[in-house]
């Protein structure tokens, strides 16, 4: 299952500036692809077009080949799975819950789900290793438990594609690093994913695409080794950074370390 | 390999006993109906009302049994009939029995009778029909705008209700057109705020919230004025009466007929479409991308709560706090999935306004208007909810 899109251009009206410009990309099966970018250049919208949700967009997004304009949401949810910025929820609901929602597509119109729905929903997680939270309340269990839960509950949908906003936003420290290798675990398995971040260690450690936009335009994009450096971290979100690479044993990776403005003269 | 992320606080918010907890319900409603029926000016205890249930249950069979003996001979061929014969002298032995049950019994007098047939069942049936509706609106409306604090009033029903039903006082077109009236100006408002809702930018929720919000103060203000031109000697009060709503002027007729069979056929894809309600609670962007269609479903849970609250307001007349109450109840004792809320809401406003109703019935001298009376029992319900809350969440 992949991800195409291609000359990707979004106004929200007519005669407004573009939100997206000429954005294409390609996420193949078992890619995580991190898209960068400060807040207000375009994620967000990005990913509404790719959920369907913003019709009216020039060039074309293929799920799996098919474009996107020729099916309906019902369609879509089948290949494309959202997981949003875990909220505190107006309503307590219990985790299993929530996570038996992905199964709306699934489950008969009129319909509650049965046993076999909530097998699959145990199965989804188990593999994500929260189980033990099913009778839990959602509204009270931690930022990153909740996370695992709208990720257990996209797992349910079905769908090949993971499109994730933001995913360790509000999260500690810990369960950043832990909510996302749970991520880079899916992307092994054979999900695509695609999620927005704003540390690029996330995607130094994780992704195996990066892609930056600034301004509705895709200004780099290719592995992060490659694609991101001081310079262009500079450029986008105004911050002097040191791109190290740290290697130690079989360990080998870049990160990304913020400095003073007074850095080069200690150097 | 996998860890854990954060440490497990599994607390025991699954209620295993659901079913337990809703017979309960249901024993606890049933207990209610009953003494509804022995609660009133003419005095009449449990044992009373059993006995005239009892005795006109007996009556039923007896006349079942001689028109369905009638209508075997009549219609069906011989061995047939003969077989109907039989069981139906089998029946007839039973009905015997009862007879001979019965007689020892001291038979009700017919006052009891009437009291209990003509005065107080109408009116606990519509106490029952309209309870269940408003509660069950009001727990469909508070998922669908992901808002706890949202009543089934939210989209100007009631305001449209009560300025159809002053325009009938005003006008004096009679009891059977303050109903008709009150119900279309409920429809109205409701339609006129989900039209605005439509042509504006923005989220559909929030815009629908603030048409509500418009077209129930701009329906409030047109009542006031029939109120300021009204004749102060009957109307003015009438209209005033009927705003602070009352189940006194519930009798046998067409309008309770046709509140019951629309509260019964709103209620059901409610009830159907209860699972469905908790993926609208997560807001139109996630609903949509697991694959439900928000716009209809929003739809359908609009028109059901809607048409529900509006015949209910119009045989009731205004009564607050119930849709609003019943259903953080119902979250106490069911929890928050849909699938247990919406049954127990049928049911628990049911038994709440039978009970309020009880209350305006004997609490003072002249009755009391319902709409005072659940507001003087409700706000103390919700604020010791609110209070609870703090720890739950």
């Amino acid at each position: 299952m992949s991800l195409a899109i291609s000359h990707l251009s979004f106004a929200y009206s007519r005669n407004s500036r573009l939100v997206l410009n000429d954005v294409s990309f390609l996420v193949a099966e078992g890619e995580l692809l991190a898209v960068l970018g400060p807040n207000g250049v375009g994620k967000s919208t990005l990913f509404r077009c790719i959920l369907g949700f913003l019709p009216h967009h020039q060039g074309s997004i293929y799920l799996n080949g098919k474009d996107i304009r020729t099916l309906d949401h019902k369609e879509i949810a089948k290949y494309v799975a959202y997981i949003p910025q875990s909220t505190h929820p107006v309503f307590n609901y219990t985790v299993l819950d929530v996570v038996l929602m992905g199964l709306a597509n699934q489950v008969r119109l009129l319909a509650s789900p049965n046993r076999i729905h909530i097998n699959e929903a145990y199965a989804a997680m188990e593999s994500l290793g929260i189980s033990h939270l099913r009778d839990a309340g959602y509204g009270e269990i931690s930022g990153g438990e909740r996370q695992l839960a709208l990720i257990a509950r996209a797992l349910v949908q079905k769908a090949r594609i993971l499109i994730m906003d933001e995913p360790t936003a509000n999260l500690d420290y810990g369960n950043q690093f832990r909510v996302m290798r749970r991520i880079s675990d899916l992307a092994k398995e054979g999900y695509s994913v695609v999620l927005s971040t704003h540390n690029p260690d996330h995607a130094f450690l994780y992704a195996n695409r990066a892609l930056m936009i600034y301004g509705g335009r895709v200004i780099a994009s290719g592995t992060p080794e490659d694609v991101l450096d001081a310079k262009l971290i500079k450029e986008v979100y105004g911050v002097d950074v040191y791109i190290e690479d740290y290697q130690c044993g079989s360990y080998h990776h870049k990160h990304c370390i913020p400095v003073n403005g007074d850095f080069e003269r200690h150097e | 390999m996998v860890d854990a992320v954060s440490t497990a606080q599994t607390t025991d918010r699954k209620l295993p006993n659901y079913w337990l907890r809703f017979v309960f319900l249901i024993l606890a409603a049933v207990v209610c109906t009953l003494g509804s029926f022995a609660v009133g000016r003419y005095s009449l205890d449990i044992a009373d009302v059993v006995l005239v249930f009892l005795s006109s249950f007996c009556g039923a069979i007896k006349d079942l049994h001689l028109l369905s003996a009638y209508s075997a001979f009549l219609l069906l061929p011989p061995p047939l009939s003969l077989l109907t014969a039989m069981t139906l002298d089998l029946s007839a032995f039973f009905a015997d029995v009862l007879d001979l049950f019965f007689s020892v019994l001291p038979s009700p007098d017919a006052m009891a009778g009437n009291v209990v047939f003509d005065i107080r069942a109408p009116r606990i049936f519509a106490a029952i029909f309209v309870g269940a509706a408003l509660s069950t609106a009001g727990a469909a409306y508070q998922g669908m705008f992901q808002n706890p604090l949202v009543s089934p009033e939210i989209l100007g029903v009631s305001a449209g209700a009560g300025f159809g039903a002053a325009l009938a006082i005003y006008f004096d077109l009679g009891v059977g057109a303050i109903t008709t009236l009150a119900f279309a100006g409920g429809l109205i408002a409701v339609g006129v705020a989900y039209l605005i809702s439509c042509l504006a930018k923005g989220s559909a929720t929030l815009s629908m919230v603030l048409a509500g919000i418009l077209i129930g103060s701009l329906f409030s203000a047109a009542t006031s004025y029939i109120k300021l031109v009204a004749d102060t000697n009957d109307q003015l009060p009438a209209i005033t009466y009927w705003l602070m709503g009352s189940l006194a002027r519930a009798e046998w007729g067409y309008e309770l007929l046709f509140a019951v069979t629309v509260i019964t056929i709103g209620l059901i894809p409610l009830c159907l479409f209860r699972w469905r309600m908790n993926v609208l609670t997560l807001g139109e962007d996630e609903a949509r991308s697991i694959g439900v269609n928000t716009n209809l479903l929003r739809l359908i849970v609009i028109v059901c709560a809607t048409l529900v609250t509006a015949v209910a307001v119009s045989i009731s007349g205004l009564i607050g706090w119930v849709g609003l109450v019943i259903p953080h109840f119902c979250r106490m004792i069911f929890g928050y999935d849909y699938r247990g809320i919406i049954p127990a809401a049928v049911v628990m406003g049911a038994g709440f306004l039978l009970l309020v109703d009880d209350f305006s019935r004997t609490i003072a001298i002249t009755e009391v208007p319902l709409g005072i009376l659940t507001a003087f029992v409700g706000a103390p319900i919700f604020a010791y909810l609110l209070m609870m809350g703090e720890r739950r969440s």
